[in-house]
């Protein structure tokens, strides 16, 4: 079976797009889905760090693509779970050493091995973002609900219209209900009705992510955080499994859900 | 430092190359770029292109191929110059940049344009413009779809958005004071008309269609009623 190849990108830095990753790709897993998860961010790598494999990186992406090992030798296997990957991006190499064509050979390559192929993409919308979105099938764009990371979020979204890529999904990170509630941050409603593009989760901020990425544990491991419950769903409807939203910032967003469903 | 082929020419800049596109088939001319890039890699590994296309029409596809096909020689495609519309549309879709600091012969050709326009026609934007895309016509602008904050419509004449116009407009760019903007939604960052500048004031309650002119040389804004 050919993998399917998803790109998350977000345009700003630091909106959780490698958070992200490695927590779809946990839940993917978890239900028994074959993945590999490539760190797309080279000369600033840190997915291996997140999923906790950094100490056993041997070889890396650049070493794939200029032949120095084969694909199999720089797929780590993952320490909690069968059947999920990292392909870990090089340290010590910039961008210009991977090429959009070059990704898109890898990822042929990869389809045969696995069901997933998840590419986390840096910040930005230069070269490494190129190189993130050429193989892509289906990208994903994720933002907080702040008025910067929506801005460069529909910038990103244009850029991928633009290229034919097809319109994005969305995911919203980071959303605090208290805040939404009191006026003090956008709301789903608001960042979609911006945005317009097809929502596949939404995400609480929530102190577990933190303390999981720094002991390298994805929190999608964890069946008591909210959060973890938000990755996991955006894994399943990801697979085309009709899961409710979860209801996180109260009138509005229901509101616009049953509105959705009339239409 | 100048060098001369029959179908690209080759000019040091500034801020890198600028290659000038002479051929008379885009495919021609991409060839012989490519080539050219083939036969000295390591002078272009690393440079930054500008290309001025002249009159060739090109699409997505065109200047994505390209810029992969440069990408891959280590060639980084900066920006994009040409007379058609469509190929500045394109680049400036793409995020390539549609002007470099040198001035351009090119102002003979906007002019050609503004004389074929009249006050009946209009361009035509059916898509939402999204941050980052800019829209520039000597002409009316009529947009169907919203105008999302950090998109821009230049307008030599009149703008109309069929939808929410939230980025920076500038409409009567070359002077027009009987130029006008209207949108169902009117909440722009920043409107234009003429040299008249407004921020306007953050908008409460349900929008409304509005229209926006000037009288007596200062900007007033009034519900849209058609006719």
């Amino acid at each position: 079976m050919a993998a399917k190849v998803v790109t998350i990108t977000s345009g700003k830095g630091g909106v959780g797009k490698t958070t992200a990753v490695a927590n779809i790709a946990v839940g993917l897993a978890a239900d028994g889905q074959r993945v590999v998860c490539i760190d797309g961010d080279v000369g600033l790598r840190n997915l291996d760090v997140v999923m906790g494999l950094e100490n056993r990186i041997v070889y890396d992406l650049v070493d794939v693509i200029e032949g120095r090992c084969r694909l199999r030798q720089a797929m780590i296997r993952d320490r909690h779970l069968h059947g999920l990957y990292l392909i870990p991006a090089a340290q010590t190499r910039d961008k210009s050493a991977v090429s959009p064509s070059d990704m898109v050979r890898l990822c042929d390559e990869l389809r045969a091995e696995c069901d997933w192929i998840l590419i986390d993409s840096p910040a930005g919308i230069e070269r490494g973002f190129r190189n993130a979105i050429a193989p892509a099938d289906e990208v994903i764009v994720i933002t907080n609900p702040e008025v910067s990371a929506v801005r460069d979020a529909d910038r990103v979204i244009g850029l991928l219209e633009a290229e034919e890529k097809g319109s994005p999904s969305l995911i919203i990170n980071r959303l605090n209900p208290g805040m939404v509630r009191r006026h003090d941050m956008l709301s789903v409603d608001d960042v979609l009705d911006l945005l317009a593009v097809r929502l596949v989760g939404v995400v609480p901020e929530d102190e577990d992510v933190i303390v999981s990425t720094n002991r390298g544990v994805p929190v999608a491991l964890d069946v008591k955080s909210k959060a973890g419950k938000a990755f996991r769903n955006i894994a399943r409807r990801l697979r085309g499994e009709d899961v409710p939203f979860e209801d996180l910032d109260g009138g509005g967003f229901w509101e616009r859900l049953t509105r959705l469903g009339r239409k | 430092m100048d060098e001369v082929s029959p179908l690209i020419q080759i000019k040091g800049l500034r801020d890198g190359l600028l290659v000038t596109m002479v051929a008379d088939t885009w495919d021609r001319a991409r060839e012989a770029l490519l080539e050219r890039i083939d036969s000295q890699r390591d002078f272009f590994r690393g440079a930054r292109l500008a290309l001025d296309v002249g009159t060739h029409v090109l699409h997505v596809d065109d200047l994505v191929s390209l810029r992969d096909l440069l990408s891959d020689r280590g060639v980084l495609l900066w920006a994009v110059l040409g007379e058609s519309p469509t190929t500045e549309r394109t680049a400036q879709l793409l995020g390539l940049a549609t002007r470099i600091s040198r001035p351009r012969p090119q102002e003979a050709v906007g002019r050609e344009i503004a004389a074929m326009l009249d006050e009946e026609s209009a361009l035509w934007v059916r898509r939402t413009l999204r941050s980052g895309t800019r829209v520039e016509f000597p002409g009316n602008v009529v947009i169907v779809g919203d105008v999302n904050p950090g998109a821009e419509v230049i307008a030599g004449g009149s703008v109309m958005v069929w939808g929410r116009l939230r980025g920076v407009v500038h409409a009567g760019a070359g002077g027009d004071t009987t130029a006008f903007v209207c949108a169902l939604d009117l909440s722009p960052t920043q409107l234009r008309i003429a040299s008249e500048i407004v921020v306007p004031a953050t908008r409460r309650g349900r929008p409304r269609p509005e229209m926006a002119f000037l009288r007596d040389g200062r900007l007033s804004v009034e519900p849209w009623r058609p006719g």
